[in-house]
C-alpha cells in the first residue's frame, strides 16, 4: 500500500476522498441536527435504506483511504527511527483495516433485517 | 551536505508561528486525533444497531459528561479539519494563495471552527 499510495496518486486520492467526505459529513451533521432518529427502529430503518447503506459504505472507504494517506504523511515527517516508524504505521494500518472490516459487517447486518 | 558542523539553532521559543502555521498544525493534529477515534465510532455504530438494548446503551454512553466533552473536542477537530481542508483545496487551484488572503483565510478557519462547534453543540 505504501508504494501504491506514494506521490501523485496519494495526493489525488487524498483530495478526491476529501471532497466526498466533506459533502457527506455536511449531510450527516445536518441529519443529526435536524431530525435525529429517536428510536432504535428509526435508526435501523435509516441505516438499512439501500442509498444510505451504499453511501455510508463509500464514506468509510473514503475515510480509510484518506486517513491512511494523512497518517502516513505525518508519520513519515515526524517519526525518524526506522523500527518505530514501521511499528507506528503498522498499528495505524491494522487499526484502519480492522475498523474497515468491522464497519462493513455492521452496515451489511443493518441492511439485512428490518 | 555542505558542512556538518554548522551551528544549528532550533530554539522553539524563538521561532515565530504565523497564523497559517498554527492552522496547518491544527489540521494535522486534528487529522491524527480523528483517526484515533475511528474504532470508537465503529464500536458505537455496532452497539447502536445491535438491538433496542444496544441503542439505549449507546444513548446512555453519549449522555456522560466526559463523553460530551470528548464529543465537543471531536466536533471542533472535525470542523477545523473540514474548513482547513476546503481552504487547502482552494489553494491547490491557486485561489486565495497570496500572502494576505492566505493569512486572512487561516484566521477565519481557526476562529470559525470552535464557534461553529459551540453553535452545533447547542443545537443538539
Amino acid at each position: 500500500m505504501s508504494r501504491q499510495a506514494s506521490g501523485f496518486r496519494a495526493w489525488v486520492l487524498q483530495r478526491i476522498s476529501a471532497v466526498y467526505l466533506g459533502v457527506y459529513l455536511v449531510y450527516l451533521l445536518g441529519f443529526i441536527a435536524i431530525e435525529p432518529p429517536q428510536s432504535f427502529e428509526a435508526w435501523r430503518t435509516w441505516m438499512a435504506h439501500p442509498v444510505v447503506s451504499f453511501t455510508l459504505l463509500l464514506f468509510f472507504v473514503s475515510l480509510f483511504v484518506h486517513a491512511w494517506v494523512g497518517v502516513r504523511d505525518v508519520v513519515l515527517d515526524y517519526v525518524k527511527p526506522y523500527l518505530l516508524r514501521v511499528l507506528v504505521l503498522s498499528v495505524f494500518a491494522f487499526g484502519l483495516i480492522g475498523s474497515g472490516l468491522w464497519v462493513a459487517k455492521v452496515i451489511f447486518l443493518a441492511g439485512q433485517t428490518v | 551536505m555542505m558542512s556538518d558542523n554548522r551551528p544549528v539553532f532550533l530554539n522553539l521559543f524563538q521561532f515565530r508561528f504565523p497564523i497559517a502555521a498554527i492552522m496547518s498544525v491544527g489540521h494535522r493534529a486534528s487529522g491524527i486525533f480523528l483517526s484515533l477515534l475511528v474504532p470508537g465510532l465503529v464500536y458505537l455504530l455496532d452497539l447502536s444497531t445491535s438491538g433496542p438494548e444496544g441503542f439505549a446503551r449507546t444513548l446512555e454512553i453519549l449522555d456522560n459528561l466526559l463523553v460530551k466533552l470528548l464529543l465537543f473536542i471531536t466536533l471542533w477537530s472535525l470542523l477545523h479539519h473540514l474548513l482547513a481542508g476546503i481552504r487547502f483545496l482552494f489553494i491547490d487551484f491557486h485561489i486565495g494563495a497570496g500572502k494576505v488572503a492566505g493569512r486572512q483565510s487561516a484566521m477565519a478557519v481557526t476562529i470559525a471552527a470552535p464557534l461553529l462547534a459551540i453553535l452545533f453543540g447547542f443545537a443538539l
